[in-house]
C-alpha cells in the first residue's frame, strides 16, 4: 500500500540579494491513510511553508510530493484542481480567511460549486448537514462571518474544507487563535470527524500540549529542516534532538510545584537567510562540537529519526515532565466532565 | 505589605446598546514583591480592569464606581495631570504585541529615553542615553548600546518584547501591568522572558499583575490567581490552590478544557458555548447557563464571591463542590 502522502526533500528558497532565504530545505516526510502527523517548531521554522508546497498552494523549489502515489509536482492545472478536491486546508486566522462578503452557506458551498459537485439543491442539503456536524444551526447559513465568534469562524472554516469530501486536511495552527475553552471544542471536533471520516491530518503548531493531545506522529522543525520525527510518546517520553528537548523544557505547566523548572534556551534563531553551516542548531546548542559546525548531520532513519551529529551519545534527558495534580481537583474535573456529558445528553 | 488594591471596581461603557459594565465589581489585590495572574478569556474584562488602574480608558469608557488605592491614595481622585507622573513612575505596563506597541519609525533608544524625559525634564541627553543603556543591558539585550540606535524592525520578537519591558522598567515603577506579555512569543522566547521578569522582581520588589490566558503561566509565575468571567472575579486564590483545590466550575472547565502534555485523554472536557457579549449578560451568575452544575437559583441574583476555604474565595452556590 503506498503512503496517503510522501514527501521527498522538499525545499523551497526565496531569492534575496546574492543569497537565498532557505525557508524549507530539505524536508521529508510520509503522512498514512487516517493519521495525524504533526509539524511543530517555532515561528520562522518552515513549517508553515511546507505545509503549502505539500497542497502546492506555493511552488517547489526542489523536490518531490507524491499523493496516492502520483506526483502532484507534475500536475497540469486541470489536474490539480482534481487533487485539490483531495486535499484541503484549515487555516489559522478564521477572520482573514473567510470572505466578509459572503454568506456562510455561500462560503462552504463555495468549493463544491468549483468542482462541480451536485445540483444546486443538492449542495444546498450539504451544506446543511456540514453546518450540523461542525456544531451549527442550519439559520445560520444566512449570516455573514461578522455575526461570529472566533470558535464558530474556525467551525465555518472546517465545514468549508470538508465539502468536498477531502481524504487530506492540512490544519495550520488551527485553534492558536481561540480561546482556551474554546480550542478544546474545536479539537475535539477535529478528532470527531477524523474518527468519523477516516480523515489524514497534517497538524501544524507550536502548542506542544495541543500536538501531544491531536497527533500520532511528531516531526519537529528548525530553520527549514527537520530534526526529529517520532511516534508521539516516544517523542515526549524520549527526546533525542537537543532541540526537542529545548521546547519541551520550555513548556509551561499547568503546576505550581515545578514552578522553576522551565530552562530556557539561550539565544535567538539565526536569520534563515544566512543559516549557520553544519548542524543549523549549533549555535544554541549545550552539546555543539568541531563536527557540528562544519557538517550537516543525516537523519538517523527508523520509526524515531533524529538529524543530530551526537543522538547516539546524548545523555538521556531524565525522567518525562509527570505532572502533579492533586486528588481534589481530579475528583472535581471528572465531576464536571460527568455534569457537562450528562447536560449535553439531556438536550 | 499591600501595594494596590482594587476595591469594587465598576467600569462602564455607554453603547447604543444601552450601559454596558465591563467590569462590574472587581477586588483585587497586589502585594509588593508579589505577582497577581488575572486568568480569563477575551471580553473577561481583564484588560479593560489593567486600563481602569490605568487611568488610560478612552471614551465612552469611566470608571463610575469604586476605588484604585496605590499605596494608600485613590489614583480615581486624580487629575489626568497627576495621573500622568504615576503612569511610567509607579505603574509601568507592558503589552502583548510587541511589534505593534513600539513605534516603527524611532529608534528603541529614542522610545526607552522619551518616558525618562517626561519624568526627569532637566536630564541630559547624554545621561538619559546612558541610563537607558542600562535599562537595555538588564534586560540582556546583548550589546545594547549599539542597540540602542536600531529600530523596532531589526529586532526580533524576543528582543521587542524585552525592549517592551525595558521601556516598561526605564522610571522604576512599584508596580508592572504585564497584559498577556508571552502571548506572541514562541516557547522557548517565553521561557527567556518569563525568567527575565522573575529576576527584575526579585532584584526590585516590584509587584506585577498578569494578565494572561494560559494557566501554564500562570503556574509557573503567579503567588495569587485571580480567574474572571464575563466582568467579575469568579475565583480568588493562593496560586496552588487554584491548582489543588479548584472551586468554581468556569476554573474546572478551564482545566479541563487545556490538554495536558502529561497526560492521555481522547477528549478534552470542553465549556460548552461561548463568552457572551456584554450587552448579552445573562442575570444572575454570568457562567450559569454554560454551567453543568446550575440550578435555578443561580439565574436569579448574581452569588457573592465568598470564602470557602481559607483564603479561597469563590463566586458560585453550589461551591465546594
Amino acid at each position: 500500500m503506498t503512503h496517503l502522502l510522501e514527501v521527498i526533500d522538499i525545499a523551497k528558497h526565496y531569492p534575496a540579494g546574492k543569497g537565498a532565504v532557505k525557508a524549507v530545505d530539505g524536508v521529508s516526510f510520509t503522512l498514512e491513510r487516517g493519521e495525524t502527523l504533526a509539524l511543530v517548531g517555532e515561528s520562522g521554522c518552515g513549517k508553515s511553508t511546507t505545509a503549502r508546497l505539500v497542497l502546492r498552494l506555493i511552488e517547489l523549489s526542489g523536490g518531490t510530493v507524491r499523493f496516492n502515489g502520483e506526483d502532484i509536482t507534475a500536475l497540469s492545472p486541470a489536474e490539480l484542481r482534481r487533487f485539490r478536491r483531495k486535499a484541503q486546508i484549515i487555516f489559522q486566522d478564521p477572520y482573514a480567511s473567510l470572505n466578509p462578503r459572503l454568506r456562510v452557506g455561500d462560503t462552504i458551498m463555495e468549493p463544491m460549486e468549483v468542482h462541480g459537485i451536485g445540483t444546486p439543491a443538492e449542495r444546498r442539503a450539504r451544506m446543511e448537514e456540514l453546518l450540523g456536524l461542525v456544531g451549527l444551526a442550519p439559520y445560520h447559513a444566512q449570516r455573514y462571518p461578522h455575526e461570529f465568534s472566533g470558535g464558530q469562524r474556525q467551525r465555518i472554516g472546517i465545514a468549508r474544507a470538508l465539502a468536498v469530501q477531502p481524504e487530506l486536511v492540512v490544519c495550520d495552527e488551527p485553534v492558536s487563535a481561540l480561546d482556551v475553552s474554546i480550542q478544546a471544542q474545536v479539537v475535539n471536533l477535529l478528532k470527531d470527524l477524523q474518527a468519523r471520516f477516516g480523515l489524514s491530518f497534517l497538524f501544524i503548531a507550536h502548542d506542544l500540549a495541543v500536538v501531544k493531545h491531536m497527533a500520532d506522529r511528531v516531526a519537529v522543525m528548525y530553520l527549514g529542516r527537520i530534526v526529529e520525527v517520532a511516534e508521539k510518546n516516544a517523542l515526549f517520553d524520549n527526546p533525542r534532538h537537543p532541540y526537542t528537548r529545548a521546547l519541551l523544557a520550555a513548556i509551561p505547566h499547568p503546576d505550581p510545584g515545578r514552578r522553576g523548572h522551565v530552562t530556557p534556551l539561550g539565544g535567538d534563531l539565526p536569520s534563515p537567510l544566512n543559516p549557520p553551516p553544519g548542524c543549523h542548531f549549533h549555535t544554541r546548542c549545550p552539546f555543539a562540537t568541531e563536527i557540528c559546525r562544519k557538517d550537516d548531520p543525516v537523519p538517523t532513519g527508523g520509526a524515531h529519526s533524529v538529524t543530530c551529529h551526537h543522538a547516539d551519545t546524548l545523555p538521556p534527558m531524565g525522567a518525562a515532565y509527570q505532572g502533579h495534580i492533586s486528588e481534589t481537583a481530579v475528583r472535581r474535573l471528572a465531576l464536571y466532565a460527568e455534569a457537562s456529558a450528562a447536560r449535553a445528553g439531556a438536550e | 505589605m499591600t501595594l494596590l488594591s482594587v476595591e469594587n471596581l465598576v467600569t462602564s461603557f455607554r453603547t447604543s446598546a444601552g450601559e454596558v459594565r465591563a467590569v462590574d465589581g472587581v477586588s483585587i489585590t497586589v502585594e509588593r514583591g508579589q505577582t497577581l495572574g488575572i486568568v480569563g478569556e477575551s471580553g473577561c474584562g481583564k484588560s479593560v480592569l489593567s486600563l481602569s488602574i490605568m487611568g488610560l480608558l478612552a471614551h465612552p469608557g469611566r470608571v463610575t464606581e469604586g476605588r484604585v488605592m496605590l499605596e494608600g491614595r485613590n489614583l480615581l481622585d486624580l487629575s489626568s495631570r497627576q495621573m500622568r507622573d504615576v503612569r511610567g513612575r509607579e505603574i509601568g505596563m507592558i503589552f502583548q504585541e510587541p511589534m505593534t506597541s513600539l513605534n516603527p519609525v524611532y529608534s528603541i533608544g529614542y522610545q526607552i529615553t522619551e518616558a525618562m524625559r517626561a519624568h526627569d525634564p532637566k536630564a541630559s541627553n547624554a545621561e538619559l542615553r546612558a541610563r537607558a543603556v542600562a535599562v537595555l543591558d538588564r534586560v540582556r539585550i546583548p550589546s545594547a548600546a549599539r542597540r540602542f540606535d536600531e529600530y523596532p524592525h531589526q529586532l526580533s520578537g524576543g528582543m521587542r518584547q524585552r525592549v517592551m519591558i525595558a521601556m516598561a522598567l526605564a522610571c522604576k515603577p512599584k508596580l508592572v501591568i504585564a497584559d498577556e506579555p508571552t502571548t506572541a512569543l514562541d516557547v522557548t522566547v517565553q521561557a527567556q522572558i518569563l525568567e527575565l521578569l522573575r529576576e527584575l522582581q526579585a532584584e526590585t520588589g516590584m509587584g506585577i499583575i498578569l494578565i494572561t490566558h494560559d494557566l501554564g503561566v500562570i503556574a509557573e509565575m503567579a503567588d495569587k490567581v485571580a480567574v474572571m468571567y464575563a466582568g467579575r472575579v469568579v475565583e480568588r486564590s493562593a496560586s496552588a490552590d487554584l491548582f489543588d483545590d479548584p472551586q468554581h466550575p468556569y476554573t474546572l472547565g478551564l482545566l479541563g478544557s487545556i490538554p495536558r502534555v502529561d497526560e492521555d485523554k481522547t477528549r478534552l472536557t470542553a465549556i460548552e458555548g461561548t463568552v457572551p457579549p456584554p450587552f448579552a449578560w445573562p442575570p444572575g451568575c454570568r457562567f450559569a447557563p454554560r454551567c453543568p452544575f446550575s440550578v435555578e437559583a443561580c439565574t436569579v441574583s448574581p452569588p457573592p464571591l465568598r470564602e470557602v476555604a481559607p483564603h479561597h474565595s469563590a463566586a458560585c452556590l453550589e461551591a465546594p463542590l
